[in-house]
């Protein structure tokens, strides 16, 4: 609504239609982009060239795996539960989509501005874990259902660290709203949340050593909520046979994929957002205003999603307890440690 | 011919377990799982059927034989002893040349055939350049069994350096069909040795690349210490042989326990899992066990190369091979361990009987005594530290 205000249009429900669209758009490029980003990053990583012929460089490569995608046949198991199978790729991308809502692309741009946004996005993804066990219970296969469980047991475990996470930002900044977490650290890089936010010197050098490592410890939950690799066992292909979407085909595998890599820019926007200020420039006044604002949180979320994506080609995969003993005995004690003080701090 | 036997019955589902929650009762089963032959971590056509209790395997079942190809009868049916040699190939097909030597080493054994010194230095130099060859997909593919898609593309790369020099060497990339009874089939072509020495200097920082990458990463070692341990008298009551006794602490090596041809003139050492960072006899040991072993054939294959002599690549043979009546066992080290051929003759042009004891076929054996109790998500690496071939398991 603050865009169609900012840009002077009038309130009807075309617009108002075409505006909430603006993420989807958003998500369908991006995704374009970082298929290719990541055929190519993994690629450069292990000493080869990945495509080279479709189109210069081949950048018209993810182009042809989506036509291919579209053209496959859409196949349902004999013994699979056909609702449930044929819905469960859409309530994975809904869960996915309806985050966006709450993500402050720029300062003129934000879905939805409502007071709970991160609570809201929390809420939200929660859906992905439901579409994924229906898709893997509905799937009727042994593997999918393996796939499922793991996944619904370690996103709800990595729930309570991101949460935590959360927080601790939610604590500093004093507000759960996402534009005005980021509005907040507005004024350069000095004043992002990672680096102790906009407080006092003493209390900022006393919270910075907390801070990092909050957004530390959130950068590696969001890598499991996403189930990427080294926590992409749900999925694991050496054991799993990919999991929960294995008996998916065509388009309703395209959308598992769509909303998995939706998810990884996601997070990486609740990171940026909460942690590295947002749309907010780094240089202070300087190179800001609506469009580079937009281009500041796309770049900073564009990072933390070639992080991820660094991390994927590198690391080995956890195994299921050790994911479950990081998760409880690892990550969420050292929160607590953070939560208590950083509150202390600001108390101080 | 004996009748098949009828399947193990030691994996009987056991009764279900009854748990009790809030006072009411939950039946918990467990579950049989089809694992394979088109699973992607089984490195071929095995078919495993896991029974699990949630993650946790109470027994895992090998079944083998999609790949059975009735080697030893073919072999029977060759007219000749020389025209065996292909299909030896054609059983560790991650190793032929290893195969090949085995096979033509049985016939001159049992001729008593002499080769000339330059036919077991080419020998060796083969032998050792394919071992790394063989463990470099072991332990790529290893890598994907953990997770880790990228080490298996380093592997892959330096692998191929290694398929140059055999191609330039016989034409072939795989399947070699090399060593021949009496000699190798072509000398080495100009310019192998210095491509060779190139290999060995470009090789051995890739090595450390690779541990760094793989080996020594916190998550890998978490993932393969403490699994799958393969106790030293377990290892040795199923026979096991090659990487999988040697990671168990066992001191054995055909190359040194029962040398044939030059090895003895070679400085290295044999490797043997030591824990250390795990169990003795873990997946990991095994892992490095194969790593330290590239290190002393590149160490094997130096020596080697400089200090090949000059001389003929073929011994003076009879046109037609026909051993006296009688049998003979000749074993040698390949990558996965014991090669054996038991060869019998009854003075024909061909075998009356041949019988191939294959290593990663008797390792496999061990399978389920070293998975029970172990999680799905481990299956996948004891399998792969156990380093099959299915088409030499199967034949």
């Amino acid at each position: 609504m603050e865009l169609l205000q900012h840009i002077g249009l009038e309130q009807n429900l075309l617009t108002i239609v075409l505006v909430s669209a603006l993420p989807l758009v958003f998500i369908l490029l991006y995704a374009l982009v970082t298929l290719y980003l990541e055929m190519k990053v993994s690629a450069h990583i292990q000493d080869r060239l990945a495509y080279m012929r479709t189109g210069w460089h081949g950048v018209l490569q993810p182009f042809a795996d989506i036509l291919k995608l579209l053209q496959k046949e859409d196949t349902v198991p004999a013994a699979a539960d056909r609702f449930l199978f044929k819905l469960a790729p859409f309530v994975v991308f809904a869960g996915t989509y309806a985050g966006f809502a709450a993500i402050p692309f720029s300062s003129a741009y934000i879905g939805s501005n409502i007071n709970l946004g991160v609570f809201f996005i929390i809420a939200a993804s929660s859906l992905v874990v439901i579409g994924i066990l229906m898709g893997g219970w509905a799937s009727n296969n042994k593997w999918s259902i393996f796939g499922a469980i793991r996944s619904a047991a370690q996103m709800v475990s990595y729930e309570i660290p991101t949460a935590l996470a959360i927080l601790i930002a939610v604590m500093i900044t004093g507000s759960l709203n996402l534009q005005e977490v980021t509005q907040y650290q507005s004024g350069g890089i000095q004043n992002w949340v990672v680096f102790g936010g906009s407080l006092p010197l003493t209390q900022k050098l006393l919270i910075l050593p907390f801070t990092l490592l909050t957004f530390f410890i959130l950068f590696i939950a969001s890598i499991a909520e996403v189930n990427r690799t080294p926590f992409d066992l749900p999925e694991a292909e050496s054991e799993l046979v990919q999991g929960f979407n294995t008996e998916y085909s065509g388009m309703r595998f395209a959308m598992f994929y769509l909303a998995e890599y939706a998810n990884m820019f996601l997070v990486s926007a609740v990171a940026v957002s909460l942690f590295l200020g947002g749309w907010s420039s780094p240089f202070g006044e300087a190179l800001s205003g609506p469009l580079w604002d937009l281009f500041w949180f796309v770049a900073k979320g564009m990072f933390l999603v070639f992080v991820q994506i660094w991390i994927r080609w590198t690391l080995p995969r956890l195994r299921v307890d050790q994911l479950m003993y990081t998760s409880w005995k690892v990550l969420t004690p050292f929160l607590f440690l953070c939560v208590f003080a950083v509150g202390l701090i600001l108390v101080l | 011919m004996d009748q098949p036997k009828a399947l193990p019955t030691n994996y009987v589902t056991q009764p279900d377990k009854i748990a009790t929650s809030k006072g009411k009762t939950v039946r918990t089963e467990e579950m049989i799982i089809n694992m394979g032959p088109q699973h992607p971590s089984t490195h071929g056509v095995l078919r495993l059927e896991i029974i699990v209790d949630g993650e946790i395997i109470v027994d895992a079942i090998p079944h083998i034989g999609y790949l059975h190809r009735c080697f030893e009868k073919h072999a029977e049916h060759m007219t000749n002893y020389q025209q065996v040699i292909p299909y030896a190939d054609r059983m560790d097909y991650v190793a032929s040349m290893n195969n090949d030597w085995a096979f033509a080493l049985a016939i001159e054994r049992m001729m008593k055939i002499e080769v000339p010194e330059r036919v077991e230095y080419i020998r060796v130099i083969m032998a050792e350049l394919q071992r790394i060859a063989s463990h470099l997909v072991a332990l790529g593919t290893y890598g994907i069994d953990a997770g880790a898609f990228t080490p298996f593309l380093y592997c892959f790369r330096d692998r191929e350096e290694i398929l140059d020099l055999f191609e330039m060497t016989c034409g072939a990339r795989l399947l070699y069909n090399y060593i021949w009874v009496g000699g190798v089939s072509h000398d080495l072509p100009q310019g192998f040795i210095e491509q060779a020495k190139e290999f060995c200097t470009y090789f051995k920082p890739k090595i450390k690349e690779f541990n760094d990458l793989l080996t020594y990463n916190e998550i890998f070692i978490k993932r393969t210490a403490h699994v799958g341990v393969l106790p030293r008298d377990v290892a040795i009551n199923y026979a096991c042989s090659g990487p999988m006794l040697r990671g168990s602490g066992v001191h054995w090596d055909l190359r040194r326990d029962d040398p044939y041809s030059v090895y003895h003139k070679f400085e290295w050492e044999v490797q043997t899992g030591k824990g250390e960072v795990g169990t003795v006899g873990d997946c990991w040991d095994r892992h490095i066990v194969r790593v330290r072993e590239m290190e002393q054939s590149v160490k094997i294959i130096e020596q080697a190369l400089a200090s090949i002599p000059e001389g003929n690549v073929q011994s003076a043979i009879p046109k037609r091979i026909r051993p006296e009546p009688g049998d003979i066992y000749v074993r040698t080290e390949t990558p996965r361990g014991e090669l054996g051929f038991y060869v019998i003759s009854d003075g024909s042009g061909s075998f009356y009987r041949v019988k191939a004891r294959g290593p990663a076929f008797v390792n496999l054996s061990v399978l389920p005594e070293i998975s029970r109790g172990a999680m799905i998500a481990d299956l996948t690496l004891i399998v792969g530290s156990v380093d099959i071939v299915l088409g030499e398991v199967d034949r």
